[in-house]
């Protein structure tokens, strides 16, 4: 029998849930809206008596003082939405109920889910009604829903005896078209060469793949798995030169970098799941950035949720702690018309809360911090939201086992296997269109943080006990990855049939390519076995021995004594052919390389219009503060943070980096008389540049990433960095040439710093079809994120103004360089020059950074959107005080050029007048104005030549457009 | 010089602050264990060889049907009797955020009268800095003597103290039953985002009668190094969340 329960508010208890989804209903724009009442669903399977029933209820459900429960279903006037997952998909809360009944002594209880009931109120129509629900309640990729009538239970029908098959593919004989049409069909995203390779492999091996084989190929050899376009051989043309031809983007750029660089404190660069740098005397760091951005764009929390999860597996996955998360998220604009979006589009609002939501909900439940990120809108990604989630971890040195032997078993430890995203490497290398939706339903998952949490407390007892010899993470491509890519050297057999599942009746190759969360693969040498089974009971999460590592260099896959898959490691690790593809790259249009004023449709504007252009600016989405997203991640817990997200009098004012002292250093470090190090993080973009041209976008963003972490007291010398492409098609030859450019700009710009790239990701064919039937690409967007050593987190420097009388510098020098300016954009301007590099920018952060370490820097902050008025501007209302200065002590340039261009390698810094001479003697010999003075009057008064008022403003309207628009943050 | 007070940090399953709790307690001069709820059942672990017990933050068993609930609902039916005769001892009792949740769902906090803790006021997750004021009056052996105020963050969702009526609260002025509220800088009583929640009477921290339980919102565990302070380099120190600990460490150590 199945029982269904609601429980509600009790009259005249708030519904702080339904108010607040009453607030969205009037952001719809629905006129004449009335209220939501929201309650919970539980259903309840087995038999339970009615005493039983009601005890569960008191005792699980309902909270007395604020609640009550109803057993039946109450017709209303209004509309009654009701919704529950799908079956299958993860439902914590339906666990945790189960696992509670068996607490509570209710035992024989089989199935149990959870749902919600919305009961809308007020002049709603039907139709109304039915978009409130479609665009704000429901999401059809992950839940089911009725409407005025109660919901059925999505209870999964046991199939007890399920036949299990084990299909054999005959591609031996086929065509090169049958060769295709098995591709398509199956959904393998494997191109002609790749099917040939295969089918000559067959040949040899005299038989036909089973499905097990040929999924698991499909999947190893996917663009998320083996990054085949930044493997290829590319003819490149640029403009009307003659073609070069480029071996591996990744070689002959981005691990060129690291190599030319030889930094000896780089551990691990491209090799492990992370990027791993040393630290300090007994600690090294590991960073890793991953993108989610086709499953977030179809459900929101749980693409953001799964790939905030997935990146904490890799930080895992090299034996680390997570001890910070990262996020950078670019979205379509905020306020699109929804009419105007292409069909099965969500709106950008909606993707912007589910995703926020889903970072805010893995995070904050496994306790680990989210400290830094950036928001971006643009058109190009309303239908291709951009999702990246970044994780940073300690590891003490040699504490990562990386050598499986022969006879080492191969365990599970985590959640359990179903259908989940079945084929999501192979989903997510394809192109957002109908199909993708069509298979998105097995694709996207909701996750389960806390079986992430006990999983990495057990692996770190495991760790540090010695207890396993190698060890990765499940992510795209579920078992068949892991195992695969652990036994590349040795071989392995597994039996499939050991997998605990969380459902009955999946085949034995869904088993091996089910991407189900929360999964890690251990290799444990037989005697260790019984302990890391030990460890893993006392902490409530699951460890299963599969199978063991063999040393014949052949996958073995087996269901009970049936064979499902024998491949050659070999075949299946470098049996890939290599791509080769044409990229091509046009000259950028003559009206980039202009000189400012020249060319231009707009005047020049007047004092008034500058002042109210920096207020404008401050106010863009991407700029002005995101405290209210921020605020809503923990970012104190691990009692690290010491740049916090938000600076300055009452944390209102923007931060550059955070840094994190890793609780493990700081207790070891108490009372050792010695400095206790830190790492800041940061993240460098700029995709509007990116438009122009990609090369400059790599240099900006190397450089702000730099910057950034220099401006909070990072040594230099000590930056790490990691690339994050997310681009267009690759096939198409302008798509790649961009991306050619973006690397030799992400080469040039990492070897003149001497910063080290240690990991990085790429996500491609980022395209949809827009609303005027065509297909496009988003904008191509570099993300570099940085980690930086702070040698002493004492002497960590915040970007507030901290005293009136001080001086006020400006570091590098400012250029006419207003090309994708935030100036330009918000006046709809195009041309002017793109920022290039700037000279002898790392002699110059070097001096920074020994003047910070001598204590002679009071406050700093970079300086990129918005320029130097910007930068000034934030530091004033962040210190709660004010600024005078004079711009044309910094260059003789047009007085807008100055206040906003955007040259690379600028720093603003305040510093004592006692130590004015001190400073300007450790910056000698490089670009140092002093422009002006902290005021204390909270007047912002910037002048041009001859003392005419460029700028005049004061703290209040600076605040204004910075945190007006925050209604919910104070 | 007596050994240093064992205290058990109580991890169950989702905890995330156990070890920031145990740092605490560490650098407050106590000798902190953290021990999963199984080990207690299993008698690996037994509560009655510990002096204080921390029930620390986090989001146990994914704070699904309600922070705390669950955890609360093992609590009682795994740990009841033990955690009875530890309680009856008057040995002391830290609850923090979903520990405190945990203690109010167990019916532990605030003692005979009606209470419960609800979602924020504006019903979502909310990290910032608070200032606590301790009640004078009141009997809690952890902020007993607290003169300075406690600046620390809050991390949570479900944070908003309501009592069943108003009689029941003003029943747990009376006793002092209301060990911290949040204040604004100045010390003055004050509404969002001072008190972070929309808790009634600014309630932070909540004792029982014989004040040997407390339950707080708010992370003092968070705010044991100068550094931590969010206007460090504004030159603010003090108002460190330690006080609190060792007040409960020398209240245990004379037991």
């Amino acid at each position: 029998m199945i029982h269904r329960i609601e429980v509600a508010p009790k009259t005249g208890s708030r519904d702080a849930r339904g108010e607040r989804l009453s607030r969205q209903i009037g952001e719809l724009g629905l006129t004449g809206a009335g209220q939501v009442a929201v309650s919970d669903l539980y259903f309840i399977e087995g038999d339970l008596s009615v005493s039983d029933l009601h005890r569960l209820v008191a005792e699980l459900l309902v909270d007395d003082i604020l609640e009550a429960a109803r057993f039946e279903t109450v017709k209303v006037h209004g509309h009654a939405i009701e919704v529950t997952l799908r079956p299958g998909v993860t439902d914590s809360a339906a666990e945790n109920l189960k696992a509670c009944a068996d607490v509570i002594g209710i035992h024989g209880l089989t199935q149990f889910a959870v749902g919600q009931r919305y009961v809308l109120r007020g002049s709603f129509d039907d139709a109304q009604a039915r978009l409130i629900a479609e665009k704000l309640l429901i999401n059809d990729v992950v839940q089911t829903s009725s409407h005025n009538a109660p919901i059925v239970a999505p209870f999964v029908t046991a199939r007890a005896n399920t036949e299990i098959i084990v299909e054999t593919i005959a591609l031996r004989d086929v065509s090169d078209d049958g060769l295709l049409a098995i591709s398509r069909q199956r959904r393998l995203a494997l191109d002609l060469a790749e099917m040939r390779a295969i089918q000559l492999y067959f040949r040899k091996e005299g038989r036909d793949p089973t499905d097990a084989e040929i999924e698991m190929l499909a999947q190893t050899w996917s663009e998320h798995c083996v990054h085949k376009t930044f493997r290829a051989k590319i003819t490149y043309t640029e403009g009307n030169a003659k073609p070069r031809i480029i071996d591996g983007l990744l070689k002959s750029y981005i691990r060129a970098a690291t190599e030319t660089i030889n930094k000896p404190w780089v551990r691990s660069a491209f090799v492990d799941n992370a990027g791993v740098i040393a630290f300090d005397d007994t600690y090294d760091l590991a960073f890793k950035v991953e993108t989610h951005n086709h499953p977030s764009a179809l459900e929101p929390f749980g693409g953001a949720n799964t790939g905030v999860g997935g990146v904490v597996r890799d930080i895992i996955g090299v034996s680390a702690r997570p001890i910070a998360n990262t996020d950078v998220l670019c979205f379509g604009p905020q306020d699109s018309d929804p009419a105007k979006l292409p069909a099965g589009v969500l709106h950008p609002r909606r993707i912007f809360d589910g995703v926020t939501h889903g970072i805010e909900d893995y995070g904050n439940k496994m306790g680990i911090p989210t400290v830094n990120g950036a928001l971006c809108f643009d058109e190009g990604y309303t239908a291709n939201p951009l999702v990246f989630c970044g994780c940073l971890g300690l590891v003490p040195i040699g504490a990562h086992p990386r050598a499986a032997n022969p006879g080492d078993l191969v365990v599970v430890i985590g959640g359990r296997t179903g259908r989940d995203g079945i084929g999501g490497a192979t989903f997510s290398s394809m192109e957002m269109g109908v199909e993708t939706a069509l298979i998105a339903g097995s694709s996207v998952q909701i996750g389960h943080p806390i079986h992430e949490k006990q999983t990495l407390e057990a692996i770190l007892i495991a760790r540090d006990e010695k207890l396993y010899t190698a060890i990765t993470d499940c992510g795209a491509g579920g078992l068949s990855s892991s195992i695969g890519e652990m036994a590349a050297e040795l071989g392995a057999l597994v039996h499939l049939e050991r997998v605990p599942l969380k459902y009955a009746g999946l085949q034995p190759w869904e088993v091996w390519l089910s991407e189900a969360q929360e999964r890690m693969v251990l290799a444990v040498p037989p005697a260790n076995w019984p302990r890391v089974k030990a460890i893993c009971d006392g902490l409530d999460i699951e460890a299963t021995a599969l199978g063991e590592f063999t040393g014949d260099r052949r996958i073995r896959l087996l269901w009970d004594e049936r064979t499902v898959g024998n491949l050659s490691t070999a075949f299946l690790n470098d049996g890939i052919p290599r791509m080769e593809l044409a990229a091509e790259w046009a000259q950028a249009a003559p009206a980039s390389l202009l000189p400012w004023g020249e060319g231009q449709d707009e005047g020049l504007l007047s004092a008034a219009d500058l002042t109210s252009t920096l207020l404008a600016v401050l106010a863009r989405p991407g700029t002005r503060s995101n405290e209210d997203v921020v605020r809503r991640y923990d970012h104190e817990v691990q009692g690290g943070s010491v740049v916090k997200p938000f600076v300055g009098v009452g944390g209102k004012g923007p931060g550059d980096a955070a840094v994190i002292c890793p609780q493990d250093v700081w207790r070891a470090g108490q009372g050792r008389n010695k400095p206790i190090p830190g790492v800041a993080l940061s993240v460098g973009m700029n995709p509007a540049l990116g438009k122009i041209d990609p090369y400059a976008m790599a240099w900006a963003a190397v450089d702000e990433a730099i910057r950034n972490c220099v401006a909070v007291g990072a040594d230099p010398d000590r930056i790490a960095i990691l690339d994050n492409f997310c681009w267009g098609n690759p096939r198409l030859p302008d798509r790649l040439g961009s991306l050619v450019r973006c690397c030799e700009g992400c080469h040039d710009a990492a070897v003149a710093y001497g910063t080290p790239f240690v990991s990085g990701k790429d996500s491609l064919n980022n395209e949809f079809l827009g609303a005027d039937g065509k297909k496009h690409a988003i904008p191509g967007t570099l993300i570099i994120s940085a980690m930086g050593i702070v040698p002493d987190v004492t002497k960590t420097v915040t970007s507030d103004f901290k005293r009136a009388g001080s001086p006020i510098y400006v570091i590098g020098s400012t250029r006419d360089e207003m090309a994708a300016s935030a100036y330009q954009q918000l006046h709809g301007q195009s041309g002017g020059k793109v920022p290039v590099a700037a000279p002898n920018a790392l002699a110059v952060y070097r001096a920074v950074h020994a003047a910070i370490n001598k204590d002679l820097v009071r406050s700093c902050h970079d300086c990129s959107e918005g320029g130097i008025a910007l930068a000034v501007a934030e530091m004033a209302f962040g210190g709660g005080l004010g600024a005078t200065v004079a711009l044309d002590r910094t260059s003789n340039l047009p007085v807008e050029v100055t206040a906003f261009s955007e040259s690379l390698g600028r720093l603003i810094v305040e510093v004592s007048e006692e130590n004015a001479r001190a400073f300007e003697a450790a910056l000698s010999g490089h670009p140092c104005t002093r422009i002006g003075e902290v005021t204390n009057d909270g007047v912002i008064s910037m002048t041009g030549k001859a003392g005419v008022d460029v700028v005049s403003t004061t703290i209040r309207h600076i605040e204004h457009a910075f945190r007006g628009h925050l209604t919910e943050a104070a | 010089m007596t050994a240093k007070p064992k205290i058990l940090i109580l991890h169950a399953t989702g905890s995330n602050r156990d070890r920031d709790a145990a740092w605490a307690c560490e650098l407050a001069g106590g000798a902190p264990e953290i021990v999963h709820i199984n080990q207690l059942t299993s008698g690996d672990r037994a509560l009655f060889n510990y002096q204080m017990l921390v029930l620390p933050g986090g989001f146990s068993y994914g704070d699904d049907l309600g922070a705390g609930k669950l955890w609360a609902v093992t609590i009682k039916h795994r740990l009841g009797e033990a955690l009875a005769a530890f309680v009856a001892e008057k040995k002391p009792v830290l609850g923090i955020c979903n520990g405190f949740q945990a203690l109010v769902k167990s019916g532990l906090l605030p003692g005979d009268e009606k209470a419960t803790l609800t979602r924020n006021e504006r019903a979502h997750f909310e990290c910032r800095w608070v200032h606590l004021e301790a009640n004078p009056t009141s009997p809690c052996v952890f902020t007993k003597g607290l003169e300075e105020p406690i600046h620390c963050p809050v991390a949570h969702g479900e944070g908003q103290f309501v009592a069943r009526d108003a009689a029941t609260l003003s029943a747990i002025e009376e006793r002092g039953g209301v060990a911290l509220r949040y204040t604004d800088a100045s010390g003055a009583p004050a509404g969002y985002p001072h008190n972070p929640n929309g808790s009634i009477g600014n309630i932070a921290g909540i004792t029982n009668r014989s004040g040997t339980i407390l339950g707080l919102m708010p992370h003092p565990e968070n705010h044991i190094r100068p550094q931590q302070h969010p206007q460090f380099h504004r030159g603010a120190i003090g108002r460190s969340g330690l006080p609190l600990f060792q007040n409960g460490i020398r209240y245990a150590s004379q037991l």
